[in-house]
């Protein structure tokens, strides 16, 4: 591994910069991951921050079925995330289309079958406690990858 | 000068859902606008056809998970009436403790959210926190946090215990505290006054002509509500007092929402001191008699309208939901007209919107010929910038 991937790997397990993407959710899976970043449970102190920009992100957290107007719009945003970029797939509706599949504006199936998921995370909507799990989850496994 | 047109979303960082609006720019000044619907169409209302009534409860309830047990109740008002079905007295209490609850939080909520556009994070930080403890009552009530599938078709699916009744009541002589104090804020603070007085002006001749609904309406002076107007659930036999406000701007919003809270507090007092005794739910049959119902409700942000029609069968013939950001987003374009571009994410944060999402904003000029890009981020600070620069600035207090 060259020292500019062990920087990066070292950066992204130390503090992901996560960006929040509604495709077409019913907001409470939004409500729960902006409750996650709030004084209860405060995911902050652990060095991951909500950014503004796919281009500072290093993990894109989509929440909802993907509906037909925004499903080239994810794809854009997904392109303009530098490598390496993970995606999480939030609720029931991000991992299999949940409630909603099987609706003419939602594109059939879930998250996965319009970009690569990393962690799906289940529930409807999802707990706080939930999406914690999830993001340690993934920090485990590339860490474990990168030794 | 050189008119420019920005186009604002539809993607989006916050937690808002994706909308696009089109504003037309003079200057800084905005002189005019046009709405963009339809990103987050998912095609529910065709979706309910094909599925069962008590299949659909689940469905409608995730129109929305702010304001899911106003969709919910409204639905199943519908269903019930078609059936004729006599819903006993303790499950309408359990749905109107739930429904003011549902509007504590969806008002802390907003609270925090127009916080965060002001530039005024400790205020989203901290209604944020205190939002918990409504969660925490639902969850103990329900079951659940957000979406809480109290209802049933007939009556609610849980009961209230004596233990649940002493919790509830602890954590909202809790909130009724900290309420007292963001009123204070609302009322008295300096900054919020010079941010939010007469930005989004919204007439109360215009407020009616464009059919505004709810506290947007409430705080153009227009006396409003359907838990006045024609009361459902257990509303009629309960005591509490309409809020108007009379500035017709976002500050008149704030203070509506802030002293609403405190009505709710009191709705949910009543409800839990009073809570009738008797069985909580009726059989219905799965099947539903042909015939056509209207029934409308106070959600937190307006009101909330389902019409619905049976067939005879076991699904939904039509099902037409007009939920109350649909209402109210006509009048943000008269809102936004003559205003400052710094004030756009708190013009559109004031209406609460419920399918909003405001990110991208590209900047067209004319003249140059060059397009810059602003993220709803950007547009943020530039409004808390537009404004530090004439004094209001947050950072101090």
């Amino acid at each position: 591994m060259k020292t500019i991937d062990k920087l990066i790997t070292w950066s992204l397990l130390k503090s992901p910069w996560i960006l929040h993407f509604n495709s077409g959710a019913c907001n409470g899976c939004d409500i729960e991951v902006v409750d996650a970043l709030t004084p209860k449970y405060d995911i902050e102190r652990f060095g991951i921050l909500l950014k503004a920009t796919p281009r500072h992100a290093d993990v894109l957290v989509v929440s909802g079925p993907v509906t037909r107007q925004q499903a080239k719009r994810l794809k854009t945003i997904y392109d303009q995330m530098p490598d390496p970029k993970f995606v999480m797939a939030v609720g029931a509706c991000g991992c299999s289309g949940g409630v909603f599949d099987g609706c003419y504006g939602v594109v059939p199936g879930g998250l996965d079958h319009v970009i690569p998921v990393s962690v799906y995370i289940p529930g409807c909507p999802v707990r706080p406690e939930a999406i914690i799990d999830g993001v340690v989850k993934m920090i485990q496994s590339v860490e474990a990858a990168s030794k | 000068m050189a008119k420019i047109t920005i186009p604002f979303g539809p993607q989006h960082p916050a937690l808002k859902e994706p909308e696009n609006f089109m504003l037309v720019l003079e200057g800084e000044q905005i002189s005019g606008s046009t709405i963009n619907l339809g990103y987050n169409h998912r095609g529910m209302e065709k979706a309910a056809e094909s599925r069962t009534y008590i299949q659909n409860l689940y469905l409608i309830e995730r129109v929305c998970g702010i304001c899911s047990h106003s969709h919910t109740t409204t639905y199943i008002t519908n269903v019930e009436e078609l059936a004729k079905a006599e819903v006993p007295q303790r499950a309408l209490a359990i749905r109107t403790l739930i429904a003011e609850l549902e509007r504590v939080h969806s008002h802390l909520l907003w609270l925090g959210v127009a916080g965060y556009e002001m530039g005024f994070e400790t205020l989203f930080m901290y209604t944020w926190r205190d939002r918990e403890q409504v969660l925490d009552c639902l969850e103990l009530l329900s079951g659940n946090r957000v979406h809480y599938s109290i209802n049933t078709i007939g009556g609610v699916r849980r009961d209230v215990s004596a233990e649940q009744k002493a919790e509830v009541l602890k954590r909202i002589k809790f909130l009724e505290g900290r309420t007292q104090y963001y009123i204070k804020l609302a009322l008295e603070e300096p900054t919020i006054a010079a941010r939010t007085a007469d930005v989004g002006k919204l007439p109360p001749e215009v407020a009616l002509e464009r059919g505004a609904v709810g506290p947007t309406a409430r705080a153009s002076g227009i006396a409003r509500d359907v838990r006045k107007d024609e009361p459902y659930l257990l509303y009629d036999k309960l005591d509490f007092k309409l809020i108007t406000h009379n500035t017709n701007d976002v500050f008149g919003r704030l203070v509506v929402r802030a002293l609403e809270l405190v009505e709710s507090y009191k709705l949910i007092n009543q409800v839990i001191n009073n809570l009738p005794e008797g069985p909580i739910s009726v059989k219905v049959p799965m099947k539903i008699a042909p015939g056509e119902a209207v029934n409308h409700y106070e959600a937190p942000r307006g009101e909330d309208i389902h019409y619905l029609k049976s067939n005879g069968t076991d699904k939904p013939e039509r099902l037409k939901v007009r939920a109350p950001t649909l209402a109210n987003l006509q009048s943000v374009s008269y809102m936004l007209d003559g205003g400052w571009l710094a004030d756009v994410p708190l013009v559109i944060a004031a209406i609460d919107p419920c399918m909003s999402c405001t990110d991208r904003a590209a900047v067209w000029d004319q003249k140059k010929g060059k397009m810059a890009v602003y993220g709803w981020e950007e547009l943020r600070k530039l409004g808390i910038e537009h404004y530090k620069h004439r004094g209001i600035d947050f950072s101090k207090l």
